[in-house]
């Protein structure tokens, strides 16, 4: 088909918006990196904006250095990989069975399920339990309570329904019992959904931060967003502080500040563009549940 | 008419057998449910309680007014009416410039030709939904500090007055949208390109032949594709009208705007986990779920009215 030219310039129109778009997602990342290895006295004057000016890697050293920051972020990754292999087992537990059509009760369980998805009890009586059972400021309260979304759960279930029935009632006459299917043959051909799942619960866990706020006041185990945010909001008093008039020096705790966020940001960045592909396929699976 | 009795019974077994272990691995998410869901649901009668540290919950006594005391107390309280508010303004400018958003930029990608620059353009708009509100809100602080941050160099560069976008109530409203904008509007337009790609080819031939421009196709294939995803997109958007966030005005928020930035969320976490005023904060969280399940299903029963298909 020949193109007329008011075509090809909306097209160009369309593709430059879009430019305005990747840089709209990029400069604020472009301007923190800038920022975190500038000097402090370039950042009070201004003179930073996507390029670092006056090289140093002063914050850096500083926060390397700090093992408060270190260990939160030590114990943050650790907690990851402990809280995304308990909810992948508990989302697995929860899915499979409900796919057998034959098993009794089946609806009830949905039911059940599907209720707490709407109606939730609030922050408080979640407190009050967490606290009868200990869990308040343990650090399994980070773990526990939250290891299963039904969301997900509903994903991981309509990837098992795509995989055909007869596979499994041919595997049932040859005498394999349920775990064994699920081992045998849902487990390794769910591949893709496993993975997706997996990356939704560690960047959940890797960024979630108010359960720990609310529920854990013990510092040893405050996971980096919540280590962050106390950095934050002591920084964002003193730069209200400096507009008020009050005389202080934010310049050094700017550079420090953004390479603490830059710390925590590089995880998430590393794995981004890799596994993409998967987060992709997972939001589109959430959509088809619809 | 049955089986008798005894072939029954084999059979009951016989079912056991076979499937006992799907009820055993069933057993850990539903005791999961049980514990951490339902149970905290029996504790919201605090709500109409006087919380007692040393009694449980049943035992608790009543409060005064028939129980409803501490919803009485709520309501005359100036800082959970400014929350009530904030909560539905937020969620509204939300709804009204948040959600047409992906929408739009759903359509300008799906017109855009280049294919590898497309490709590239997703995978950069995706990228700010993994950062956590946290991470944004240290983004936000050093791009709009108030004397050296970016954008108000670059203003006073160019003759303007800076601008205090994180620390004026108004602008912060302003910020605290245009940055929900910016965390969500890559990832959400997978969604809508998604059910892009199930509109058939042929519509648009046929249009091509019967001489439509561009818009006309948009206006009369596309959009009409995307109708039911956005319909079922909004229904969830309206229901969640007065649900609230709470990491996002936590972060974003600071003393300054703190009579726009306090949300349902935010109030009972300040009312009750910082404050201990346990029941009156229960009965605050308690007026926002069953709020948001009746607004859930009215935006549901609506869309049915109009020949939609709902969520459920």
């Amino acid at each position: 088909m020949v193109k007329s030219k008011g075509t090809k310039a909306a097209d160009l129109v369309i593709a430059f918006i879009c430019v305005l778009l990747i840089i709209a997602c990029l400069l604020p990342v472009l301007n923190i990196v800038a920022r975190s290895l500038s000097s402090s006295e370039a950042l009070i004057k201004g003179q930073v904006l996507l390029w670092p000016k006056g090289w140093n890697f002063t914050a850096y050293k500083l926060v390397l250095g700090d093992s408060k920051y270190t260990w939160s972020l030590g114990w943050t990754a650790i907690l990851t990989v402990i809280c995304t292999f308990v909810s992948m087992v508990m989302t697995t537990l929860c899915a499979y069975p409900l796919i057998y059509d034959k098993l009794k009760g089946r609806r009830f369980f949905n039911t059940m399920i599907l209720f707490t998805m709407y109606f939730n009890a609030g922050t408080i009586p979640h407190y009050l339990l967490y606290k009868e059972l200990g869990l308040l400021n343990h650090p399994l309260v980070l773990i526990i309570p939250n290891s299963l979304s039904v969301f997900y759960m509903i994903i991981m279930r309509s990837f098992f329904y795509s995989i055909p029935d007869s596979l499994r009632e041919s595997a049932e006459i040859d005498g394999a019992s349920p775990v064994r299917i699920l081992f045998s043959i849902y487990l390794p051909l769910s591949k893709p959904v496993l993975a997706t799942l997996s990356l939704f619960y560690a960047v959940g866990r890797w960024n979630g931060f108010s359960d720990a706020l609310m529920y854990m006041n013990d510092r040893r185990w405050h996971p980096i967003q919540l280590f962050l945010y106390n950095i934050l909001k002591s920084v964002t008093s003193i730069e209200v502080a400096t507009q008020e008039g009050f005389a202080s020096a934010p310049g050094l705790s700017d550079t420090l500040q953004s390479a603490t966020v830059v710390f925590a940001t590089v995880p998430i960045l590393l794995v981004y563009p890799w596994l993409q592909k998967y987060f992709i396929s997972g939001a589109t699976l959430g959509a088809l549940k619809d | 008419m049955a089986l008798p009795l005894a072939a029954r019974r084999r059979s009951t077994i016989n079912y056991l057998r076979k499937y006992w272990s799907l009820y055993a691995m069933l057993s850990i998410p539903l005791a999961y449910f049980i514990v951490f869901r339902y149970i905290p649901m029996t504790y919201v009668q605090i709500a109409f309680k006087r919380y007692s540290i040393v009694q449980n919950v049943w035992e608790m006594p009543l409060a005064r007014n028939y129980g409803f005391e501490y919803f009485i107390r709520a309501f005359s309280n100036r800082d959970f009416l400014y929350a009530v508010r904030n909560t539905f303004m937020l969620n509204f400018l939300d709804l009204v410039i948040g959600f047409p958003a992906p929408i739009i930029l759903a359509l300008l990608l799906n017109e855009l030709p280049f294919r590898r620059f497309k490709r590239f353009t997703q995978s950069v708009a995706y990228m700010p939904h993994f950062l956590s509100w946290i991470i944004i809100s240290g983004l936000a602080v050093q791009l709009f500090a108030p004397t050296n941050g970016l954008f108000n160099v670059v203003l006073r560069r160019l003759g303007f007055n800076t601008v205090p976008f994180l620390n004026h109530p108004t602008y912060w409203v302003f910020t605290y949208v245009l940055l929900g904008v910016w965390k969500n509007v890559g990832w959400n337009t997978i969604i809508y390109l998604a059910a892009l790609t199930n509109i058939n080819p042929e519509l648009y031939e046929a249009a091509a032949i019967d001489g439509a421009g561009r818009f006309q196709k948009i206006r009369y294939i596309t959009l009409p594709g995307l109708r039911p995803t956005i319909v079922t997109l909004l229904i969830l958007s309206l229901g969640h009208i007065l649900s609230s966030e709470f990491d996002r005005p936590m972060a974003l928020g600071n003393s300054l705007v703190h009579n726009v930035s306090n949300v349902i969320a935010t109030f009972v976490y300040t009312y009750g986990i910082r404050g201990l005023q346990f029941s009156l904060a229960a009965a605050v969280g308690l007026f926002q779920s069953v709020v948001c399940v009746v607004f859930l299903m009215a935006a549901n029963a609506l869309a049915k009215k109009f020949g939609e298909r709902g969520i459920w």
